[in-house]
């Protein structure tokens, strides 16, 4: 009755373009957006934030990035790990070499690093596809942690072959380091994935994402028409890792401030991302965020029920947590196979035909 | 739409945490590990630090008058899951954090230092943090790496008969900020001592290790060290034993030191040493009261089979120097519901001698303990143990002893200056 486009008329090309065709949808995003840019800074805790809504947008972005390479390019990488490091490694070498630059573009600057590296790791997605193009960036994965940790020049010599973010200002406010008010680092991640969001749809969009998306459903056809693999595949790699660099970058500067490479940046964090954008659904930026939200609150709500609300042994509860995100990893893609954001989807297509389905 | 519903419970759910109580305990957090790789190692220390709190509460109603709330938070040495748990718990006055793991210490060095939380990595962490004018909120006595790695070249020399010159020892380490801690210690000893160092990393979690071995085979150094925690004990000393590598030149730190570590290779184990901080066995005055008070009324945090384990010891051990240093703060500030500024002030001015320690029931268990403004790392002694596997046990077969406090302290005095350059700490007076 209400949520539909019939009434809702476009008079320009432009009104026809733009990202929310429907009147509501545009509402809700605007609402929810003004809300975590006006509210939540105001509200937020230490706990909020460190536990519940950096970690959320840090992991936000790098299943932005995994989805535009996997979901939208059809290239399967199990390398996310290993860029996460060559973005917080980068941002620890330039924010310690040169300290006064702002955060924001020693952040930007780690993404670009990381998309350099990305398209040499992306150069065998040219020969190779599928299974084995996951096996060839599983190297990626190996190499970089490896080399993280071999090489001391990466962790400016550090006894302990730690990297600690030094405390680093934006407009004369804190957001990295100990004494960084809450709101300053909400806000900083929150602007930076806003931003790379909208970007990342409208690339989507656009004729990038279209060549993505043809070379994803069928490479050979899509050369024959004259979508060139070398440019395509690569450009894939090299935004899908700048976006998975500057999500290290801020995993690194922002949310944990002290990592060492294998264990912060380890194979299973390129699970992670993979189960995100699988859960929230390929070829989605809503997907990203819902995959992201999913994989990080679903242990944290549930050792707060568990532990918190009912008083149960740590260790039970913990592994009655990976139970319980196992079997609902399974009956969510048992029940939708193409992700949470489907299940909008169809939600959605339901919500337009209301209340007369037929 | 059920799920605005679910959201709803979602941030009901949240809001739950974070919210501290006000009534009057006292809060000890215990980021503990009983999953994981690591729970073997995590599961003792954890049910001593419990049992020992639970004893308090039991037999004297807590530190003096008030009762002990102890707060278990599930880290499986994650640091990312460690962070959570520190600060999902730290609003509720948690008075000292012992995360166990060297990983979460650094994470929580500035956090810890900027909320005004003491830390007290005993044994772990980061070894400069015995440096107490620039590290303020962090506390390793009774001994640091360090420490543990000048003793046990040490030994070594005494063994040797004095003189390294021309000898040959491997480390295997964990692959981590815990296992290279002591690797600079070594490269100084060696320098001074004329041994040769081999580098021999394990990665997380530390059950491949057979080129690592292998390469011992070949190299046949004179002795192994090992940097190892978890699952990687277990398997370097079950590698050991199959290249037959004789097992009195194979020393462990005091945290590859457990009887689980040790059990898995049965007899193959027979021999291997390690470093200790504190006493071992059961054989302790305190364990009458725990059976007491704790094991027999079915309060024990375990089944109360890991009473007298080395790692249950020690987290017994690490109840003992919480508590002790909260009574301080009790005495000092004259307030019984203290706070974690009065903690640390409790930690800063602990003494902990051979009398006070009988009277715990602890007698001759450790090392007598005086932490200073300038001090945070305690006195540094070690005795090296042995594994007898027949009688399945542990015994000291040395003395405590100090270690090379030259070298130790030169590079304690390097790493805490680079440290306060690097984080615009001025270091306090210390007097």
């Amino acid at each position: 009755m209400i949520y539909r486009e019939s009434g809702d008329f476009k008079t320009s090309y432009h009104g026809d373009q733009q990202m929310f065709p429907i009147a509501l949808d545009k509402w809700f995003v605007i609402l929810v957006g003004s809300f975590a840019f006006l509210v939540v800074p105001f509200i937020i805790n230490d706990y909020w934030e460190k536990s519940v809504l950096v970690p959320v947008l840090v992991w936000a972005m790098a299943a932005l990035g995994l989805n535009i390479l996997t979901g939208y390019c059809g290239q399967v990488s199990l390398g996310t790990g290993g860029f996460m490091a060559v973005g917080a490694y980068a941002s620890y070498k330039l924010t310690t070499s040169f300290p006064e630059l702002n955060l924001f573009i020693v952040v930007l600057l780690a993404g670009g690093v990381t998309a350099l590296v990305g398209v040499v790791f992306g150069l065998p997605s040219l020969r190779i596809k599928g299974f084995y193009l996951a096996v060839a960036t599983l190297a990626a994965q190996f190499f970089l942690v490896w080399l993280f940790n071999k090489v001391p020049w990466f962790y400016n010599y550090s006894g302990t072959g730690m990297i600690t973010a030094p405390e680093r200002f934006v407009f004369g406010v804190a957001v990295s380091g100990p004494n960084s008010p809450p709101w300053a680092t909400y806000l900083f991640c929150l602007t930076i994935v806003v931003v790379f969001a909208i970007i990342a749809k409208n690339l989507t969009r656009g004729r990038f994402g279209r060549a993505w998306m043809a070379i994803r459903d069928m490479d050979i056809a899509a050369e024959i028409i004259g979508v060139p693999p070398l440019k395509t595949k690569l450009s894939a790699f090299a935004v899908s890792s700048f976006y998975i660099g500057v999500s290290g970058a801020m995993f690194f500067t922002i949310y944990l401030g002290a990592v060492e490479p294998t264990e912060a940046f380890g194979i299973d964090k390129s699970f992670l991302v993979l189960f995100m954008i699988i859960i929230g659904g390929l070829g989605s930026i809503f997907g990203s965020f819902v995959g992201a939200a999913f994989m990080v609150l679903m242990p944290v709500l549930f050792k707060n029920i568990m532990v918190g609300g009912l008083g149960w042994p740590t260790d039970l509860v913990a592994h009655l947590i990976f139970i319980l995100i196992g079997g609902l990893i399974m009956f969510f893609l048992i029940v939708e196979p193409h992700g949470l954001a489907q299940l909008w989807r169809v939600t959605k297509e339901k919500l337009r035909l209301w209340p007369f389905p037929h | 739409m059920n799920k605005t519903k679910f959201v709803t419970v979602v941030i009901a759910m949240m809001m739950t945490v974070g919210t501290g109580g006000v009534s009057a305990d006292l809060v000890f957090p215990s980021l503990s590990y009983r999953t994981g790789p690591y729970a073997p190692n995590g599961i003792p220390f954890a049910d001593g630090y419990a049992d020992y709190f639970t004893l308090l509460n039991e037999r004297d109603g807590g530190i003096g008058g008030v009762p002990i709330r102890l707060l278990e938070c599930e880290t499986g040495y994650n640091t990312e899951k460690g962070v959570e748990c520190y600060e999902s718990t730290k609003g509720e006055g948690s008075l000292v954090y012992q995360p166990l793991s060297t990983g979460i210490t650094y994470q929580l060095i500035p956090k810890a230092t900027a909320d005004g939380i003491p830390v007290h990595s005993m044994g772990y962490g980061r070894t400069s943090a015995a440096n107490g004018a620039v590290f303020s909120h962090i506390f390793n006595y009774p001994g640091t790496y360090w420490d543990a790695a000048s003793i046990i070249i040490k030994h070594v020399a005494d063994q040797e008969g004095g003189s390294l010159e021309g000898k040959s020892i491997a480390l295997v380490y964990h692959n981590s900020a815990y296992g290279k801690e002591p690797i600079r210690t070594l490269e100084e000893l060696s320098k001074k001592h004329g041994y040769s160092l081999t580098l021999l990393a394990v990665d997380h979690p530390g059950q491949e290790q057979k080129s690592q071995w292998l390469r011992i085979r070949q190299e046949r150094p004179d002795y192994v060290l090992m940097w190892g925690w978890g699952v990687m004990n277990q398997v370097a000393i079950q590698e050991a034993a199959n290249i037959r590598y004789p097992m009195d030149h194979f020393i462990g730190v005091w945290w590859s030191a457990s009887e689980n570590d040790v059990l898995p290779a049965g007899e193959g184990a027979h021999g291997y040493k390690a470093i200790a901080f504190h006493g071992v066995g059961s054989d302790f005055a305190i364990y009458d009261d725990l059976k007491k008070h704790v094991v027999d009324t079915g309060k024990a945090a375990g089944d109360g089979s890991y009473l007298g384990t080395v790692l249950y010891n020690r987290g017994m051990y690490a109840a003992v120097l919480a508590s002790e240093a909260a009574r301080k703060a009790q005495e000092i500030h004259g307030v019984s519901d203290i706070n974690p500024e009065q903690m640390r002030d409790g930690m800063e001015a602990l003494q902990l001698d051979q009398e006070r320690m009988a009277a715990l029931g602890l007698e001759n268990f450790g090392p007598e303990i005086s932490v200073s403004c300038a001090n945070h790392g305690g006195p540094g002694l070690g005795a090296i143990q042995q594994w007898d596997a027949s009688a399945q046990s542990w015994s000291l077969i040395t003395g405590f002893t100090g270690a090379d406090r030259d070298v130790v302290d030169a590079l304690i005095a390097e790493d805490s200056a680079a440290f306060a350059a690097e984080n615009n700490i001025t270091a306090r007076d210390c007097g």
